[in-house]
């Protein structure tokens, strides 16, 4: 059997090296990748960001336990800050999903930042198609939650869940700054302390804020209060996110075409940008152009760098 | 750009033993050596072990254990990684072992046990030496 053949039936060890591959930018994922590609499409995508603490990984384990129930297959991709002064890291999210390591219906694949801003890895979104094209119905994605722009996550999701947790004045404040937008979902979690009202509410001022604001003002972003690690509000959270699915998918709103639009661009973006640097320092090379002497030139201030980039594209782009 | 292929570890807790501070610790100096580390806690059974591994990808599985459950333990994780056709992963402990235990342990497939006092670098360097990460498929 090919890899590929070895990925749609499901296969564990072959889809974990290729996601290992993925990770590393080896140049033979491409063709596999491009032979997968035919196979995405039919996994339902959902993200989870939110600072650090505020119980991500136990709302995943908790919402896979769910899926599962509806006899649905769930993949994970955990994602955990690299080092960096090490470039090593340490992977701990699983430490709250155990009880789903023997099922077979849910693959957990835990991954690291390496340098990567944005909340997600360079290859976060090359490993959902994997897991879609593996047969995986519901793919559920944690970004690593270090600071107020993790947006990323809502480019490659259908439903995007913003966790916060109750007294944290902070939180909210940083909710306003930035990623207000992308949350399809809003997510109160720890509401077994205090304040969890208090801070539904602050959050629904600042949706009916943020809605005067946004172009598309068809979906009102709910707002969910749970108790993940007991279990409690897990089935309206989980009712929550049919309900957007619902609205993605109903013909008359149309927005499962934008977020599939939106996907795709910021992934096509994402890899011309990479294939074209490597491509462009690739014929530099070539041409003994070292990125060594040029940055000396502009350290020695010979030259700067708009013109030295000016000069190189001119050169590479004729 | 390729990028340079880190090493992945898995650092697992079998059995009920609940001293996890050698693991932490552990975990810590294999992050700061750059590696990358899968931390699960406490509790494993060897079967979530060996499916943790195989879903991670990892070249290497640590078993830390304190309690002196490892003669069950350490034996049954090498024969799920036979079955499922993953002998290339290699497998140390770490931890309290009477002496009489460590060559039974090494005879089942342990390449190498580490006791109290062992040095974190003394680790590392084995880890360096012993363990290279594994090779991108072939298209
Ligand atoms: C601290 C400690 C505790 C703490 C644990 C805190 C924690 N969260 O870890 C507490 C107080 C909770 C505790 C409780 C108990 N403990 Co206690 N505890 C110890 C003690 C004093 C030190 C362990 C320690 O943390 N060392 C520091 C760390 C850094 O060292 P380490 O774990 O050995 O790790 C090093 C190496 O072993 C190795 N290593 C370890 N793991 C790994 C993994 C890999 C992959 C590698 C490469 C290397 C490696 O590298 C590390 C660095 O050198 C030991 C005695 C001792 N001197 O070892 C007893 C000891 C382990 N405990 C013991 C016992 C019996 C208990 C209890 C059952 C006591 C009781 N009756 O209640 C309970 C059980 C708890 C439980 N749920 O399992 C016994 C175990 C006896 C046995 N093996 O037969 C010991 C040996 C004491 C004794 N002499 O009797 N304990
Ligand atoms: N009191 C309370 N604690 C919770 C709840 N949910 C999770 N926790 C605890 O919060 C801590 C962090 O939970 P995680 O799920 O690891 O949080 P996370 O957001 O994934 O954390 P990072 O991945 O480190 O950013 C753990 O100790 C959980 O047990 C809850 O509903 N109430
Ligand atoms: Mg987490």
């Amino acid at each position: 059997m090919s890899i590929i053949d070895q990925i749609i039936a499901g296969d564990v060890r072959a889809t974990a090296r290729l996601l290992r591959d993925i990770d590393d930018q080896v140049p033979s994922i491409y063709p596999l990748l491009k032979e997968l590609y035919p196979h995405t499409g039919k996994a339902y995508v959902i993200g989870l960001t939110g600072s650090p603490g505020v119980g991500k990984s136990t709302l995943v384990d908790q919402l896979a336990t769910r899926f599962r129930q509806e006899g649905l297959t769930v993949g994970i991709l955990a994602v955990d800050p690299t080092s960096p002064f090490s470039g090593g890291a340490i992977l701990g999210d699983r430490i709250r999903m155990q009880r789903h390591f023997l099922d077979p219906g849910v693959f957990i694949r835990s991954l690291a930042t390496r340098g990567h801003f944005g909340g997600l890895t360079r290859s976060t979104n090359d490993m959902i198609n994997v897991m879609d094209a593996m047969g995986k119905d519901i793919i559920l994605v944690e970004t690593v939650g270090v600071g107020q722009d993790e947006v990323e996550v809502a480019n490659s999701a259908h439903t995007t869940l913003l966790v916060t947790i109750p007294g944290m004045g902070d939180e909210v404040q940083a909710i306003k700054a930035g990623i207000m937008e992308i949350g399809s979902i809003f997510v109160v979690n720890k509401a077994d302390r205090e304040g969890s009202r208090k801070t539904v509410r602050e959050l629904r001022n600042l949706i009916e804020l943020g809605l005067r604001r946004k172009e598309d003002t068809t979906w009102e972003p709910l707002i969910v209060q749970t108790e993940a690690l007991k279990g409690v509000g897990i089935e309206d959270l989980y009712q929550a996110i049919m309900k957007h699915r619902a609205y993605l998918f109903d013909n008359e709103n149309g927005q499962l075409d934008s977020i599939l639009m939106k996907r795709a661009r910021s992934q096509l973006i994402e890899i011309l940008r990479d294939e074209a640097l490597k491509a462009i320092l690739g014929r530099m090379e070539a041409q003994g152009m070292s990125l060594e002497d040029l940055s000396r030139r502009i350290r020695n201030k010979e030259s700067d760098p708009y013109t030295i980039v000016h000069e190189v594209l001119e050169r590479e782009l004729k | 750009m390729s990028e340079e292929r880190k090493l992945r570890i898995l650092i697992a807790k079998p059995g009920l033993d609940g001293h996890d501070r050698g693991a932490r610790v552990i975990a810590r100096a294999f992050r700061d050596a750059g590696f990358e580390v899968v931390y699960t806690g406490c509790h494993q059974t060897p079967e979530q072990i060996v499916h943790t591994a195989l879903q991670e990808d990892v070249d290497i599985i640590g078993l830390s254990i304190l309690s002196g459950a490892h003669t069950y333990s350490f034996p049954r994780v090498m024969e799920l990684l036979k079955e499922n056709k993953a002998e290339d992963i290699t497998v140390i402990g770490g931890g309290i072992f009477p002496l009489e235990d460590i060559p039974k342990l090494k005879a089942v497939g342990i390449k190498e046990i580490f006791e109290p006092g062992a040095k974190l670098e003394e680790i590392i360097n084995w880890v360096r030496t012993s363990v290279k990460p594994r090779q991108a498929l072939q298209a």
